[in-house]
């Protein structure tokens, strides 16, 4: 029991945890709950982030029927996540460096890595991977955690190079678990560097629920850890996930260093698509209360409040993405096989003597 | 030019590529103002500055993938971690990210970083700070694992490693800091990753070596001779990958050898040079490949090293079993 006069460990811990309140801007009516912090974006700006977010509802759905039919591999849903994924990455600069979790295609697609890549990736096929001159990302990371600390040293990089840039990850609830996601924000930390790393906590790690990580009230608040300011921000409001990312950027390029944001979303579909079924650890309840969050739903009702979305422009958009799909399955369809030699090419700059044997063999095994 | 011990020729190496590329950063547990717990990065920091030479929050796996982080804004890390028993809080930095990431990329990202960290028995350091692990780098696709025995090689293949746009990992073995002196070149140069070199010519058997037990090897080679046996001696210099093309024409003149390390019998790499050596040599062997290595168990406790450590004893008994196979 602690002493009745002095330190209170519990109530220490209560009084941070009231700290890390959920903050939105718009309700699941789309009505605005925070007028005072909008974010200062134009109405061209507002409709570009809705057919962003349609596009990428669409993508999901098709993505997941290709996988379905096997024209697709590696595959984890995005549905239900078009906010904190989208609108996060809406907030960024083509300067900026995004590291990727294995579920955060859609950023590296809107940040400029050609659908055709992205459904390469998918395939387990390395041109997927050979991001485009400017766009400043690595593939997406199968080893959680291990995106944080290497966002550390891109952010620290781009720190000792003066850039008004940023490095930007993301990690799901789970991943707060692991030593690397503390590591990486406390290394930001000691340095200053300017780093936004991202919880997108969408309730489950495959089947285990979010409150199996840790008994700490948000995840936000383990930024508290670390000495740097955590956000716990409403994941299915596309304005408020877009403002506290914008706040966090202009944070750290003027050299105040990195914040830590939780999103507090919801995928509709499965862990990823391979075997994965949510009907064994979530009831149809739960997800019926989360479409009713859905960020589309209500951002839609927004904009169609000030006129500036209607049912056309939202099939219009639908009708370009299912286009867009299609071409650039086709054009995945057209690459060349992968061939040994290839891949014995881009292990070193500098073969080294046993590989460049092994290259000679596959050679002649690949010229017959 | 002037006699140095090893690690001054490493200090000097790494002060001769902060000088020639101001990419070059040097960062780990201690190496800034405390000039590293052995003093291997002994005035850096005071002569290119905080910017260049700094230290790290305690955590390797952090420190090793900033590093990672640091080459995609094109800087050239020399990431020290303490000992290289500590490497397994890292091996996903070093081994699930840094060895893949140009492969990865679909070779669209170099990686030139180079992980130093001190190693070896025969000094009496606790728990966790002598084991031999270069078996796990070696087996590792995408590095490249030095390990020299002498001032005059560490230099130049520690250069040759800052200036690879490959990952090295540079060991460098604790008993051979400061055991002896040797003439290193004042001026830049370079030894090419991966050559062998032979350090003292023999007919009769091949003793491989790297490490510490180079030096064992010559000491034993050198008692041989006295028993009328003719031993060549190789420092394989580089143990991923193997020169095998030093091994293999040395063989074929001695028709016999002996592959010696310092680490376990189930680690290290001697197995996998006996595998390739059986596979290219078989026809010129008078006898069949033998390893000189430490016993399978855990790295001793510090007053057993004696005993368990391999030394030229070892390495003779095993000669003279080829020799007279």
């Amino acid at each position: 029991m602690a002493p009745k006069k002095g330190f209170d460990p519990v109530k220490a811990l209560e009084e941070i945890e009231k700290k890390f309140e959920m903050y939105q801007i718009l309700n699941e009516k789309g009505e605005v709950v925070n007028e005072d912090d909008m974010p200062d974006l134009s109405d061209d700006e507002l409709v570009e982030l809705m057919r962003r977010m349609v596009w990428t509802r669409v993508l999901d759905q098709r993505s997941i029927s290709l996988s379905r039919q096997g024209r697709l591999g590696f595959y984890a849903p995005t549905a239900g996540q078009e906010a904190s994924q989208l609108a996060s990455q809406y907030a960024l600069e083509k300067e900026d460096y995004i590291v990727p979790g294995y579920r955060d295609v859609p950023q590296l697609i809107w940040q400029g890595l050609p659908l055709t890549q992205a459904f390469l990736f998918s395939r387990g096929h390395f041109k997927g991977n050979q991001f485009p001159e400017g766009v400043n990302a690595l593939s997406p990371q199968i080893i959680i955690g291990a995106s944080f600390v290497q966002t550390a040293g891109i952010a620290l990089g781009i720190k000792k190079r003066d850039k008004k840039a940023v490095a930007i990850t993301y990690t799901g609830d789970g991943g707060s678990s692991q030593g690397d996601f503390y590591e990486g924000i406390n290394f930001a930390s000691a340095y200053l560097a300017p780093a936004i790393f991202v919880i997108q906590n969408n309730q489950y790690a495959i089947s285990t629920p979010r409150d199996l990580q840790t008994n700490a009230k948000t995840l936000a608040q383990k930024a508290v850890a670390v000495g740097i300011p955590g956000v716990y921000v409403d994941g299915m409001d596309p304005l408020a996930v877009y403002k506290v990312t914008k706040d966090a950027r202009d944070r750290a390029v003027a050299g105040e260093g990195p914040t830590l944001i939780e999103t507090l979303c919801y995928r509709y579909g499965a862990h990823t698509m391979a075997g994965d079924d949510p009907t064994r650890y979530r009831t149809s309840d739960e997800d019926s209360d989360w479409e009713k969050k859905d960020p589309l739903v209500r951002f839609r009702k927004f904009l169609e409040e000030k006129d500036l979305w209607n049912e056309d422009k939202e099939n219009e958009v639908m009708e370009q993405a299912k286009e867009d799909v299609k071409k650039a399955i086709k054009e995945a369809d057209g690459t060349d096989k992968q061939t040994v030699t290839q891949l014995m090419e881009n292990m070193y700059e500098d073969m080294p003597q046993n590989l460049q044997e092994q290259y000679e063999v596959y050679k002649e095994k690949e010229s017959k | 030019m002037a006699e140095k011990t090893m690690i001054q020729a490493i200090t000097e190496a790494m002060a001769t590529e902060l000088k020639n590329d101001e990419n070059v950063l040097v960062f780990g547990e201690d190496v800034g103002v405390n000039g590293g717990v052995f003093r291997a990065t002994e005035g850096l920091q005071k002569e290119f500055g905080e910017a260049r030479v700094f230290d790290t929050p305690l955590a390797e796996s952090g420190l090793v993938s900033m590093g990672l982080g640091l080459t995609l804004e094109d800087y050239r890390p020399v990431i020290e971690i303490q000992f290289f028993g500590f490497l397994f809080e890292a091996m996903d930095g070093v081994a699930g990210q840094i060895a893949r990431h140009r492969f990865r990329s679909g070779n669209s990202k170099p990686m030139p970083l180079v992980i130093r960290a001190p190693f070896g028995g025969g000094v009496h350091t606790p728990e966790m700070h002598a084991d031999s692990l270069e078996g796990l780098m070696a087996q590792t696709p995408g590095l490249k694992v030095v390990i020299p025995s002498n001032p005059e090689d560490a230099k130049g293949l520690l250069i040759e490693a800052i200036r690879s746009n490959d990952p090295v990992i540079f060991l460098e073995h604790m008993k051979l800091y400061r055991s002896f002196r040797e003439e290193v070149p004042e001026e830049d140069y370079t030894v090419e990753i991966g050559k062998a070199k032979v350090k003292r010519e023999g007919t009769d058997v091949t003793l491989i070596a790297y490490g510490a037990m180079v030096q064992e090897s010559i000491k034993a080679a050198e008692a041989l001779e006295e028993d009328g046996i003719s031993a060549e001696v190789i420092d394989l210099r580089t143990v991923s990958p193997v020169d095998y093309d030093t091994l293999v024409e040395s063989i074929e003149k001695t028709n016999r050898a002996v592959v010696v390390q310092e680490a376990q019998r189930q680690a290290g790499i001697a197995a996998n040079v006996a595998a390739e050596l059986s596979e290219r040599v078989i026809l010129s062997l008078e006898a069949p490949i033998k390893r000189v290595t430490a016993p399978d168990t855990v790295y001793p406790f510090t007053q057993a090293e004696e005993i368990w450590l391999p030394n030229k004893d070892d390495i003779i008994e095993k000669a003279k079993e080829v020799y007279n196979f």
